[in-house]
């Protein structure tokens, strides 16, 4: 048995080649690390205006910081899996590790070991176990399954209708009639003696999106064509953070959802006041004008006012909400005043243009956005 | 530089000529089992797309009410004779009967022209009555699913149409025993999606 | 140091000569090597997309990429690693490999064989190309409807990218098709299908995969494409068309399809642990029982991708149980390739090394693999970095990790020469802390609730840390893959010569010089039994005595 270079060795003194063989073989690469450079620069443009940025608000999304029973059930359940996981893996691992360390070849070895071929009891055995384990693995998720399964609704319940839009979330709550928001959802507390379970349908007026909230519940897409239910309830007061789990588009990283869990009184003063109409302040009449006579009331609605746009987020009673742009930034007004600016310096690609207002346009508009309370 | 031109790896066999462990596959007809369970798939895909979206829309421009099941009862029959007659074609080519092989083989592709042609008439019919792959859901999964079944029979027909070609060009022609054998069942197998395409579209819709 | 061109022709003509055998090649081995190499080069792109979105991810609020290269980046990388990186360099070392293991001289459809490679090129090029039509698409690599339909995806990029897929599909296809007629019919007297090396019997395995589960998403792109191009429905959710139709489809094959990169690794596998551990395959036939079982399971599990789309909860737990059901299998083997190293004498050379990593790996992505076919689990694992790290570990620790020992080993037979010990060493070692660092904390970042596919987080959530160590872990891994590059340039030109078998290995590639001729084999041998080297080695104890 012949030892020769293999045929496809590349060798030849330089003679061999033509010159610029050699750069042939570089042109490819620098075309590529030019154009790559050209695409990646050439899209840092988008970012030259310093965006706006919201003060983090520390809102923990872990899936073990639980407050509803859906979520606590899924919690329960992954502690269970992961020790059975952690149990698994030490076993083979640590057979792994063994024979790496047991059956190293030792310099005193001579010939080949004995050779295995199979064996049946063995390989029953370790067919059986795990069997065995999935079976009741698969018994434990039928049991989480039907635990976590969304109850009919109670009297007591809260119905929320979410419709996930490209790039913002819109809730209507049918129990109080009128009352349209925006991307922060609040809802009552459960307190002893008054269960409040809230039950979401999810419908989506574009692509799908996923509604998620990993301290209240797993997510749920929100599938066009379609109408999804969840629910979760919790007697935990408090601000809970989420985003859209499901890819949807360019600006799919700042879709947020901010479900805040009120004291059962305060919910209705909440609820009642959102479904009011939008009082206006007369002072701020020239940001009302410029409102209702660019293009805004095209996609928005003031409940109140002429404004009845339905494609982009309701904004009656805008100034009561902490955040903009689906949790983009903080809700004061200089984040408005840069936003109104230009939309697409804070979230480009989003659906709302630039309408070229002047300063002194952008001040009074953002001076009465703020005064819808 | 390529491997031997006048004979493929199939026919080298082995030096040994000793008997092999089990019945020997033949690589042709392995591959034509292959691409005929990949076309179960795609089609199967495309037929479930079909049952999902049957009966979904409104209106007049369904199954029930486009469909002329005489003319689907006409076209099954063109495909199962045309069946018959590229089977006769292989037994009559692998015996020995060129002319014969040459006349069921052209009967064939008369017959597959046939059908070609009863479906171009229904397509004209259906659009002329504002039924287009666009109008709604059935539309479009009719077509799609007629259509793509309409190409396969165009290309078995162009298939066929090349070994005719040859078969009657040449005196030598047991070499294609195998192709025409493989080609028929390629034939068949279009044949028996067509039916399931009568069951499914033409039967089951109304 | 003797050179390649004999004949001392004047260059140009030598290599215009050789570029243009090499085009018009239908050579198993030629093409193998042709995919090899389209895979490297596309590995290489694919991971650079990696590294750019890790670095814009490093920091909260990233200023590198914006969102829409971001995803851009995103979809590519995807798209790339599936279809032009995995498939590419299997069906490359199973084009070159699998003829020789069950000596025959090529493959049976040599001509439909160079077809499916520059089917596959021709794909690769295409989706590429997007980039100089105006931009790559930004859909994801699984390209939900309807935001690919026309109305949320106007340029021409989701075009490119359902034209390459379809392009390369066909290909794909006939792959299989070529890869079940060749190991059906084209085996040496006496090796039945129970006598088949391991690997062979996983390409056998996967062709059938392929066969079922390329030509479903073949119709699903169609449907898209007809729903984009010529205003038809599929998908048009506004006139009654359905969203779910299009995930169904495409996770009727997406799941398949992850079996079907993972299968051949199992067979590297098979094939290196007995060589390098110097014991026969513990169980030869469960193994194989073990995979077709896996091939046939596999089809039953794809809406485990869909648990949080609302399917009843019937359909839940049966899918859940299902996905369940195909760890045994899995486990199975797991076991063993465990107690094929238990009693052996291992070797560390580099194929071994993989194979080690590959099977801590891989087991490690397995179980998060059960934890995630738990679909109360799910629910809050899915679609966020938690499954990232999963499918990265049975993927990336999986497949490549089988890639990388199947090119160990066989190199020595591709080039005549052998990869640098210490390089290959230095290239282990390096990926697999770079590739622990990389998608081991993204099981933390998703547990955190952080999501998939976002080009930007916000501060205060607890995600920096995890992000900037799974940034870290990947610039590790590409100091990993540029010594590999280094290590297989090194080698062509100066690496030390391999002889036959530099392995002592068991099956009859090894029995072929180095590289085999271009016919393979002078006579073609006659087997009695798995390892028909180990027989005229052992003549005492032959394999054939045993099984």
């Amino acid at each position: 048995m012949s030892s020769k270079p293999g045929k496809f060795a590349i060798t030849s003194p330089s003679g061999d080649r033509p010159w610029w063989g050699r750069w042939l073989l570089i042109l490819p690469w620098v075309l590529t690390a030019a154009g790559t450079s050209y695409r990646v620069c050439g899209a840092a443009e988008e970012l030259q205006t310093p965006p706006v940025r919201q003060t983090p608000d520390r809102l923990s999304t872990s899936v073990f910081d639980t407050v509803s029973p859906p979520a606590d059930k899924i919690r329960d359940l992954i502690y269970l899996v992961t020790a059975i996981a952690s149990v698994i893996l030490l076993l083979v691992g640590g057979m792994l590790i063994y024979c790496i360390i047991r059956f190293r070849r030792r310099k005193t070895d001579r010939g080949e070991p004995p050779q295995l071929y199979g064996s049946q009891p063995i390989e029953l055995a370790w067919t059986v176990g795990p069997l065995l384990t999935v079976f009741v693995l698969l018994m434990v998720v039928i049991r989480t399954v039907a635990e976590t399964r969304r109850p009919e609704p109670s009297a007591d319940a809260v119905r929320i209708r979410v419709v996930g839009h490209r790039w913002w979330w819109e809730f209507q709550y049918p129990d109080f009639p009128g009352l349209t928001t925006a991307n922060e959802m609040h809802v009552p507390a459960s307190v002893p003696g008054r269960e409040r379970p809230i039950h979401l349908e999810l419908e989506s007026a574009d692509v799908v999106h996923s509604f998620w909230v990993p301290r209240l519940a797993g997510k749920t897409d929100v599938v066009p064509g379609r109408t999804n239910l969840m629910w979760f309830q919790t007697a935990h007061t408090g601000s809970y953070r989420g985003q859209c789990a499901e890819y949807c588009g360019t600006q799919h990283a700042n879709m947020l959802i901010r479900v805040v869990v009120d004291a059962p009184d305060e919910f209705e003063a909440w609820a009642a006041h959102q479904a009011s109409l939008q009082q206006i302040d007369p002072e701020f009449a020239a940001g009302q004008g410029l409102f209702m006579n660019r293009t805004c009331v095209n996609c928005h609605a003031i409940r109140g006012t002429e404004a009845g746009g339905t494609v982009g987020p309701d904004l009656t009673h805008l100034a009561t909400r902490k955040t903009l742009a689906a949790g983009t930034i903080d809700n004061t007004r200089k984040n408005l005043a840069v936003w109104l600016h230009d939309p697409q310096s804070i979230k480009p690609g989003c659906d709302m243009p630039s309408l070229r207002l002047t300063d002194q346009e952008v001040r009074d508009m953002a001076a009465f956005l703020e005064s819808l309370k | 530089m390529t491997t031997a031109d006048s004979m493929s790896p199939r026919d080298w066999g082995s030096a040994s000529g000793t008997a092999h462990a089990e019945p020997v596959f033949q690589a042709g007809r392995c591959g034509m089992v292959a691409f005929l369970a990949s076309e179960v798939a795609f089609f199967g895909t495309l037929i479930v797309a079909y049952l999902k979206y049957l009966g979904a829309d409104n209106g007049e421009l369904t199954p029930a009410n486009m469909l002329h099941l005489p003319t689907a009862l006409v076209n099954t029959a063109l495909l199962v004779s045309s069946s018959i007659t590229i089977a006769w074609a292989a037994t009559a080519l692998a015996r020995g009967s060129h002319k014969a092989a040459c006349r069921w083989l052209a009967l064939t592709v008369l017959l597959g022209l046939g059908f070609l042609g009863v479906t171009a008439s229904e397509w004209y019919d259906l659009i002329s009555r504002g039924l287009t792959l666009r109008t709604n859901l059935f539309g479009t999964t009719y077509f799609t699913l007629i259509g793509f079944h309409a190409g396969h029979v165009t290309l078995g027909l162009l298939a066929m149409i090349c070994l005719l070609a040859i078969l009657s060009s040449q005196k030598q022609v047991g070499f294609l025993a195998e192709p025409v054998e493989l080609v028929s069942w390629y034939w068949h197998f279009v044949d028996g999606v067509w039916i399931v395409l009568l069951l499914v579209v033409y039967i089951l819709g109304r | 140091m003797t050179t390649v061109a004999d004949i001392p022709a004047r260059s140009s003509v030598d290599i215009t000569m050789r570029l243009h055998g090499w085009v018009t090649t239908v050579d198993h081995k030629r093409l193998g090597i042709m995919y090899i190499v389209t895979g490297l080069v596309f590995f290489i792109v694919g991971g650079i997309e990696a590294l750019l979105m890790r670095w814009q991810l490093f920091t909260s609020d990233g200023q590198v990429l914006s969102g829409t290269t971001f995803n851009q980046m995103f979809t590519m990388h995807g798209t790339t690693m599936i279809f032009f990186v995995a498939m590419p360099m299997i069906f490359g070392i199973a084009n070159y490999v699998v003829p020789l293991m069950i000596g025959a001289r090529d493959m049976a459809f040599p001509r439909l064989n160079a077809f499916s490679f520059w089917m596959s090129l021709l794909g690769g090029v295409l989706l590429y190309g997007s980039f100089f039509a105006g931009g790559a698409p930004d859909v994801g690599w699984f390209a939900y409807a309807p935001l690919t339909e026309y109305t949320f995806a106007r340029s021409t990029a989701t075009d490119y990218w359902i034209l390459s897929l379809l392009i390369s599909g066909v290909g794909t296809i006939a792959t299989a098709i070529n890869l079940s007629a060749t190991i059906l019919a084209l085996r040496a007297p006496g090796m039945a299908l129970g006598k088949l090396p391991l690997f062979v019997w996983m390409m056998l395995i996967d062709a059938f995969l392929v066969l079922f589960a390329l030509p479903p998403l073949t119709a699903a792109l169609v449907m898209l494409l007809l729903d984009r191009q010529l205003g038809a429905h599929f998908f048009d959710v506004q006139a009654g068309g359905s969203a779910l139709l299009w995930q169904h489809l495409f996770w009727f094959f997406g799941h398949p399809e992850v079996y079907i990169v993972a299968l051949p690794a199992f067979g590297i596998i098979s094939e290196v642990i007995p060589v390098f551990a110097r014991k026969v395959i513990f169980g030869y036939e469960s193994v194989a029982a073990a995979s077709v079982a896996i091939g046939f399971i596999s089809f039953g599990v794809w809406a485990h991708h869909m648990f949080a789309v609302g399917l009843s909860p019937g359909l839940d737990s049966f899918f859940a149980g299902a996905s369940l059901l195909i760890a045994v299998p899995t486990g199975i083997k797991v076991f063993n390739w465990l107690a094929t190293l238990y009693g052996g004498r291992i070797r560390f050379d580099a194929p071994m090394l993989f194979s080690l990593g590959f099977l801590g790996m891989f087991v490690f992505g397995g179980l998060t693999g059960i934890m995630l076919a738990a679909a109360p689990i799910d629910w809050q694992f899915t679609d966020s970095y938690f499954v990232v790290g999963h499918f990265h570990y049975v993927l990336f620790g999986g497949t490549v990790f089988g890639l990388m020992a199947a090119f160990y080993y066989w190199w020595p037979k591709m080039t005549g020469r052998m990869l640098g010990r210490r390089l290959g060493q230095w290239h282990f070692w390096l990926l697999l802390i770079g590739f622990n660092l990389t998608f081991g904390p993204m099981h933390v970042s998703g547990l955190l609730g952080m999501p998939r596919r976002i080009y930007t987080y916000q501060a205060g959530q607890g995600w920096e840390l995890w992000n900037q160590l799974t940034t870290i872990g990947a610039v590790i891994q590409g100091i990993a893959m540029a010594l590999f590059i280094l290590n297989v340039l090194i080698s062509l030109r100066r690496g030390e010569l391999a002889g036959d078998d530099p392995w002592d290995a068991w099956t009859l590639e090894w029995a072929t010089t180095s590289p085999p001729a271009e016919y393979n084999f002078e006579t073609i041998p006659e087997v009695r039994s798995r390892r028909p080297l180990w027989d005229l080695k052992h003549p005492d104890d032959p394999d054939w005595k045993h099984e």
